[in-house]
């Protein structure tokens, strides 16, 4: 068949066909456009500010290389003025994280900034190797998402940022709105889907400029730019919950490629219906009001390989340890409203008539937004005495074989 | 899962023309090709109808040739493609091209490239 020609500059060969609405664009067309988007997405939710210095979070993988290069290309082209600087945290997984962390070495010098690594040995004592080794690698992704969010704040913190970008892109967050639903956990899936995390209690907010931007234009877009990033498997990750969504999600691409950002935006709107937490979608269509949630509860989790992706069963799992232990401590900081225990849930069920949820005081338990208080240990923002990283570190150092100090 | 590879019918591939094409891995793709990320091929002129070789052809050949390891649903599920993986024609989205049903031309630079790995 005749090669077809961009639908935008009508003289170059089309050779990308986006996802979001067919159209066929040419190489330098579908560089632009994929670069204006993530410009009116960082617009509209007025995701910086003139001399921000702004942290990325850097895997060396394809989404956060992709944001570097979108970041920095954008960041000249209209001005920003912000001040990039790239964060790598060093997990301690020999044949994973060191080759990665040589890619963002390289990335720093093609990109011009400059980088920080933070290693989970300086700040908790422990290698994921060693964490591994000490309790097997069943439920290690929860011990390295927890320790990993915290190493992102601190090395922020550490270099004097108060805002940290991810590359989480739109099938991430179509995943986690589809893994939240399907845990049945509205607050948590309300919190995934707002580009800006982090509120002013904690020091660190976080966001996600390439939120709307679909997975397969990040790799074409690095494609076709020739970026230069790392692309294997945490040798660890066990991709069990997340796997199931995550092909659930490549299998409605398939059939109906507009399926990843209606997910995402019917993420936001039901997001819209739980108490405390009222996230506007592209912010273009109203106001532009980011929303604000307790830094230390989002998005939890996550292996290195998927860039805060994390297994739902050993998460929940940990979770549910972590509610008893706050319930036996009755007092504390915690402010978390319930109406009833969660184990009465099953019977439970919203009113599907008028489309909105029961408030607490009903049956369903909805949890509300959470006051932060400091840890104890740490003293890392943390809604309990101590913060999940400490609690872990805990139970790993009780196991630990001979402690030689 | 466990598809049988080694039911291949003896190929009688005497006289049958082969057109010689460029593959590639990338994305974590090269992992199940011998850590390799490109490929020379040479692959029949036609399949076993008699049809020119298509894309179809062309995956079904890498899975049972060039693939030596064992986890072909990473490659290929329910005989199709496994969604993730995006392929290239000649720097083109396979979308424009016909996907599948793309009959390849000598020359031909084929570019897989999995978006499943994280970033």
């Amino acid at each position: 068949m005749p090669p077809a020609l961009c639908a935008l500059c009508k003289t170059e060969r089309a050779l990308i066909k986006r996802p979001k609405n067919y159209q066929k664009l040419c190489k330098s067309c579908f560089i632009r456009i994929f670069e204006d988007e993530v410009h009116h997405t960082i617009t509209s939710s007025q995701l910086f500010f003139p001399g921000e210095k702004v942290a990325i979070g850097a895997s060396g993988g394809k989404d956060s290389t992709v944001l570097a290069s979108v970041l920095k290309t954008l960041n000249e082209r209209h001005n920003y003025g912000v001040e990039l600087i790239l964060l790598s945290i060093d997990e301690g997984i020999k044949g994973y994280r060191d080759d990665s962390l040589e890619t963002v070495k390289r990335n720093a010098v093609q990109y011009d900034m400059p980088l920080k690594i933070v290693g989970y040995d300086e700040l908790y004592g422990w290698t994921m190797d060693q964490v591994v080794e000490t309790i097997g690698k069943k439920g290690n992704c929860t011990y390295c998402g927890v320790f990993r969010r915290q190493a992102l704040d601190r090395g922020a913190k550490m270099l004097g940022i108060k805002h940290v970008v991810t590359g989480h892109n739109a099938d991430d967050v179509a995943e986690t709105v589809l893994m939240n639903l399907l845990r049945g956990d509205l607050p948590r899936l309300s919190r995934s889907t707002s580009i800006v995390t982090g509120s002013d209690a904690s020091e660190v907010k976080r966001s996600k400029p390439l939120k709307y931007s679909y997975e397969k234009e990040i790799v074409l877009y690095a494609h076709h730019k020739k970026l230069d990033y790392f692309s294997t498997e945490c040798i660890y990750s066990p991709e069990a919950f997340r796997g199931s969504a995550r092909s659930l999600i490549k299998n409605l691409e398939k059939v109906r490629p507009s399926a990843i950002l209606d997910v995402v935006r019917s993420g936001e709107d039901m997001a819209r219906l739980v108490p405390g937490a009222a996230p506007s979608s592209c912010a273009c269509d109203g106001k532009a009001t980011p929303n604000q949630t307790p830094a230390d509860e989002d998005n939890i989790g996550g292996c290195g390989s998927s860039n805060g992706r994390t297994n739902g069963g050993e998460m929940a799992a940990m979770e549910k340890r972590l509610r008893e232990n706050e319930a036996a401590e009755a007092a504390g900081l915690e402010t978390e409203i319930t109406a009833e225990k969660p184990k009465a849930r099953s019977q439970d069920k919203p009113n599907p008539t008028n489309g909105q949820l029961k408030t607490a005081g009903t049956t369903v338990p909805i949890r509300l937004k959470q006051k932060l208080g400091t840890c104890e240990k740490c003293g890392y923002m943390s809604s309990q005495k101590l913060c999940q990283a400490c609690m872990l570190l805990e139970s790993l150092n009780k196991n630990r074989p001979e402690i030689t100090i | 899962m466990s598809t049988a590879t080694e039911t291949v019918p003896a190929p009688t591939q005497v006289e049958i023309p082969k057109i010689s094409i460029d593959v590639e891995f990338t994305g974590g793709l090269e992992m199940l090709f011998s850590d390799q990320r490109r490929h020379t091929i040479s692959l029949p002129a036609a399949n076993k109808d008699g049809k020119p070789a298509t894309i179809a052809d062309l995956i079904h050949y890498l899975c049972e040739h060039t693939m030596k390891d064992a986890r072909k649903d990473l490659f290929v599920l329910q005989d199709h493609l496994r969604p993730g993986i995006l392929v290239l024609i000649n720097d083109a989205d396979w979308e424009l091209e016909g996907e599948e049903a793309y009959e390849i031309q000598a020359g031909d630079n084929i570019l897989f490239v999995s978006t499943l790995h994280g970033g």
